[in-house]
């Protein structure tokens, strides 16, 4: 073997790395772009307009996320839900997906207690932000970080 | 491909007047969120349920708006009090245009 097909053979080689480092960022580059943390504020600022306060909402949901496909997330607002005090609505954003809305609820003296539990795509590991308009106006909020581990999203 | 799509509702036994109910649904659905892509790189158009309602005896109990970051098959656990005998009532609405229907007598012990 001569030492100009070793050559040869090493450039192969070496143009084929290159190849797939290309192929590779394509990939990262081609991802959906994602909500950012400012993109979810935003959001939450059209839906329920004001400064949230901390407390009364908790906000469960598994600290780690096998399968972003379904995350069981469960909403509470601390409240008497009677005529005069009760919640009118709980927005929930999620500031890593495609897009940051995730669904917002409207609710009633009816309900007795407010508290829903839904299952919601995460399509990397991402802050949950809760906001709570209260039937005074006030407003109150909660977040909570998951980490997933395969993303919901793609496919 | 609609003929799949059907609720499911659970309610707790027995019930009292007073009680706070926890009542959980589902109905069966692909909510598509609008950015998958096919196997020749195509995006799969949007469909997914876009809003939920409960009424109790035809007062408004819960609504909802959902967004394409809502599990397929969505899944809603909620309560609702109870103060007499009557009839919960829900839909859901398709980004198609359908709306889905379920009711459920409850029916109060004593």
């Amino acid at each position: 073997m001569s030492s100009e097909s070793v050559m040869n053979r090493r450039r192969v080689v070496v143009g084929a790395l290159g190849m797939t480092a290309a192929a590779a960022l394509g990939t990262i580059f081609a991802r959906p772009a994602s909500a950012t943390p400012e993109a979810a504020k935003q959001l939450l600022q059209t839906l329920a307009k004001g400064e949230p306060r901390e407390g009364r909402v908790t906000v469960k949901a598994p600290e780690i996320a096998e399968n972003g496909n379904a995350v069981p997330v469960t909403v509470s607002v601390d409240s008497p839900m009677t005529e005069k005090d009760h919640v009118k609505a709980v927005h929930i954003v999620a500031d890593g997906n495609p897009n940051p809305g995730v669904a917002s609820f409207n609710f009633s003296p009816a309900s007795g207690k407010c508290e829903i539990q839904l299952r919601v795509r995460m399509a990397q590991t991402q802050k949950v932000v809760v906001v709570a308009e209260m039937s005074d106006g006030t407003l109150y909020s909660a977040a909570r970080e998951v980490k997933v581990t395969i993303g919901g999203c793609g496919g | 491909m609609a003929d799949d799509i059907k609720p499911r509702i659970r309610i707790p036994q027995n019930p009292k007047k007073g009680d706070v109910l926890e009542i959980k649904t589902l109905i069966t659905h692909p909510m598509e969120s609008g950015q998958r892509k096919d196997a020749e790189g195509k995006t799969i158009p949007r469909r997914i349920v876009n809003a939920v309602s409960v009424t109790y005896n035809g007062k408004p109990v819960l609504s909802g708006k959902y967004e394409p970051a809502i599990s397929a098959n969505p899944y809603l656990a909620f309560f609702v009090k109870v103060e007499e005998s009557g009839t919960l009532a829900f839909e859901w609405k398709d980004d198609d245009g359908t709306v889905y229907k379920a009711e459920e007598k409850i029916t109060l012990a004593g």
